[in-house]
């Protein structure tokens, strides 16, 4: 997928200004946060589960190559193939070889987030393979060729009048006077539409949220059910995982999960957690006659062992997105890659470079939500502070910006001089804004007071009031 | 070998500053595959006696909208069916999958219910399926493909029909992966299912604007038929 995080600034201007957004993203707070606080609430084990989960990530990064192999070897034995691949270029050129090989037409897709950080679908509709997405968020913004807005609910941003209009203008052999006012008759229309679909596929392509060493198993986690009819009814099963995603046992797989479904919707599980091993058997009664589990890499190896490693703990269950006020007023797509909201301000720069991303670690008001929700403790605030600091060590930032917090530091190294600054500031700020009270503009600051007030100081700082006081204090003993 | 394998695993032991792990390690991790070592399990159903696991695992499954009929006896499995299908206003034709704990049922006592036996098609109203084990926890079933059981009939029927026995709950999915491993080692060498299913309530969706719809592209409804055999597990 194309990055356009360089605009996010004007993406977001755009996004606030956006009336339906706004009302859509209303429903993220009642929809996902308060339903995870209770699902939390109801297990009295969530923090004892949280330290065994990151303990098992831990150990499974630790001897990533070891675990891989092991991966590998029990995919193999049960007759199916790991295809390595070190970027997105191998990894498409892969899918679409297997594609080719079996004549394929049309493929279903389960949500994968890997598919979108490759653009498998671009891959294969430029070479004569339909992919459709079945998932129905992923297969609204298809047809309305937008990029994904959240990890887990890629429609998350649209009104239903919007997804009413897009099912109109797709649906074309439908009657036009059909009435599509509420989420059960689009739902309806929608499953009724991809039936035919999911049993003409001749490929289906889903993720994987976990891989199991133990077995050379894949797990993904659906509620809709779409991702087993992909992966059930064609010729072949393709997985696309990045191989941070293995973990030792299926007990361990099992820890994990009772933490996914509760931190991403706040079910005490998931409709279908789908553990997937190798091709059919031969006395089975249905099944894909092959299994690919495409690895995909694309730079995650080499965040391991750096200050980055915690990101590869995580599990894609977004509950930093539904808690992030900066995610909460903009959406996903103002973020301009794969991955949105905090998860995303870190792992993109990871992924595409801080020179093209550097926008997004700065996108944060560090109120430390994304941290306390994360059910792998990742200390995503820790993070965008590293990103900030390496941007600014690499003189990413603008030239205004920069002298600004050189002027800043000056000061800041030399107290006294600060606190007598700082005194004077507001002895004159005071003065100036003594008859409103506040200032509607101020010089320097223009972006700042755009869109609010700035308060007018009392007229002395804090620390000469403080001094002030203490001297009266003396001088009264 | 493959240069791009070679690459990734050159670079992940570049990142942990070591090359491929030392024989006492892999040793270790070695060990750790092969013993299921199982991590903290919720205390929720765990320390309930069986009778308290069958009663959790029904009030966790009508919570996530299954619905379960309890009987005392197999041979009362498909009235049982009938009377739900025509409570229900549903279609009585079904297709069952093509298992042995199916086929011992009796239903030619019910001739009103037209019954198939075999894998789902796209135009079978309802499906009849056993399962492997159920999970009190979170009133979750767990299902695997096989000769007996193909995945396809837990998916496109509108409406799923699942026959469970009491004995067949446990408490957590632990103890459903350690009933895998007993019922399909031989000689030590476990054989996995190609699709192990979990299930937990009919397909749902909220992907527009956050309201919950049941039946997305898997069964509208999920009905299990729970036999009383009085023994839980």
């Amino acid at each position: 997928m194309k990055a356009t995080s360089r605009a996010f600034k004007a993406n977001a201007r755009h996004a606030l200004g956006d009336p339906n957004l706004q009302r859509a993203m209303i429903n993220l707070r009642t929809g996902f946060a308060e339903r995870r606080a209770h699902a939390v609430a109801r297990l009295p084990e969530w923090e004892a589960l949280r330290e065994q989960a990151v303990a098992i990530k831990k150990d499974a990064l630790a001897h990533l190559d070891f675990y891989l192999e092991a991966f590998e070897q029990k995919v193999i034995a049960n007759g199916g193939q790991v295809h390595w691949c070190r970027d997105a270029a191998e990894a498409n050129e892969t899918v679409l070889a297997i594609c080719r090989r079996l004549d394929a037409k049309t493929v279903t897709k389960g949500k994968t987030m890997i598919g979108e950080e490759i653009g498998i679908n671009d891959h294969l509709a430029a070479n004569g393979v339909t992919p459709v997405e079945t998932d129905l968020g992923e297969y609204i913004i298809q047809i309305r060729h937008e990029p994904p807005s959240h990890i887990i609910a890629p429609a998350v941003h649209l009104v239903k009048e919007q997804i009413a209009q897009s099912f109109r203008e797709t649906h074309r052999d439908l009657d036009p006077a059909r009435p599509l006012q509420d989420s059960r008759q689009m739902c309806d229309e929608a499953r009724a539409v991809l039936r035919p679909r999911f049993l003409a596929a001749d490929v289906g392509i889903t993720g994987a949220n976990f891989l199991v060493a133990e077995t050379g198993s894949s797990i993904i986690v659906t509620n809709e059910g779409n991702g087993d009819l992909t992966q059930t009814l064609p010729k072949a099963h393709i997985v696309l995982a990045s191989l941070e995603k293995v973990v030792p046992t299926l007990e361990d797989a099992a820890t994990i999960l009772r933490l996914l479904a509760r931190s991403a919707t706040g079910q005490e599980f998931s409709a279908y957690t789908t553990v997937s091993t190798g091709p059919r058997r031969r006395d089975d009664a249905d099944g894909p006659g092959e299994y690919h589990v495409v690895l995909l890499d694309n730079g995650r190896s080499a965040l391991l062992g750096g200050e980055f490693e915690d990101m590869l703990r995580c599990i894609r269950c977004a509950a930093c997105l539904n808690h992030c006020p900066v995610y909460r007023a903009i959406g996903g797509q103002s973020y301009g890659w794969v991955y949105p909201g905090p998860m995303g301000s870190v792992l993109t720069p990871s992924l595409i470079g801080i020179e093209a991303a550097g926008n997004l670690p700065n996108a944060s008001t560090f109120c430390g939500q994304c941290e306390s929700v994360c059910p792998m403790k990742i200390p995503l605030p820790k993070m965008m502070r590293h990103w900030r600091e390496r941007e600014f060590q690499r003189h990413l930032p603008p030239a205004a910006y920069q002298l600004g917090l050189a002027a800043w530091a000056f000061f800041a190294r030399r107290p006294a001089l600060y606190r007598l600054a700082a005194d004077i500031g507001a002895r004159i700020l005071g003065y100036a804004g003594r008859a409103r009270g506040r200032f509607r503009a101020l010089p320097f600051a223009a972006g700042w007071t755009r869109t609010r007030d700035m308060p007018a100081p009392e007229g002395r700082s804090f620390m000469s009031l403080w001094a002030a006081r203490q001297s009266a204090k003396r001088s009264a003993k | 070998m493959n240069p791009s394998r070679d690459q990734i695993l050159n670079s992940i032991r570049r990142s942990l500053k070591r090359g491929a792990l030392a024989p006492e390690a892999a040793a270790a991790c070695e060990t750790r595959l092969a013993t299921h070592r199982r991590n903290l399990i919720p205390a929720r159903a765990q320390t309930l006696p069986p009778r308290g696991q069958v009663e959790l695992f029904i009030k966790m499954a009508e919570t996530v909208n299954a619905t379960v009929a309890r009987v005392k006896q197999a041979a009362d499995v498909p009235a049982a069916i009938a009377d739900y299908l025509s409570r229900l206003n549903l279609p009585s034709r079904l297709v069952r999958a093509p298992d042995p704990v199916l086929d011992a049922l009796p239903w030619s006592e019910w001739p009103l219910l037209e019954t198939r036996r075999g894998v789902a098609e796209d135009s079978d109203p309802v499906g009849v399926t056993a399962c492997f084990a159920a999970v009190a926890e979170t009133g979750t079933l767990m299902l695997h493909s096989g000769a007996a059981s193909p995945t396809r009939n837990n998916f496109l029927p509108d409406t799923h029909v699942v026959v469970l026995r009491a004995s067949q709950v446990a408490a957590a999915y632990e103890d459903g992966w350690d009933k895998l491993r007993a019922a399909r080692s031989r000689d030590g060498n476990f054989a996995m299912p190609r699709t192990v299913n979990f299930i937990t309530g009919p397909s749902r969706t909220a992907d527009i604007e956050q309201k919950i719809e049941l039946g997305a592209h898997g069964p509208r409804r999920l009905h299990i038929v729970l036999i009383d055999d009085g023994e839980a597990a």
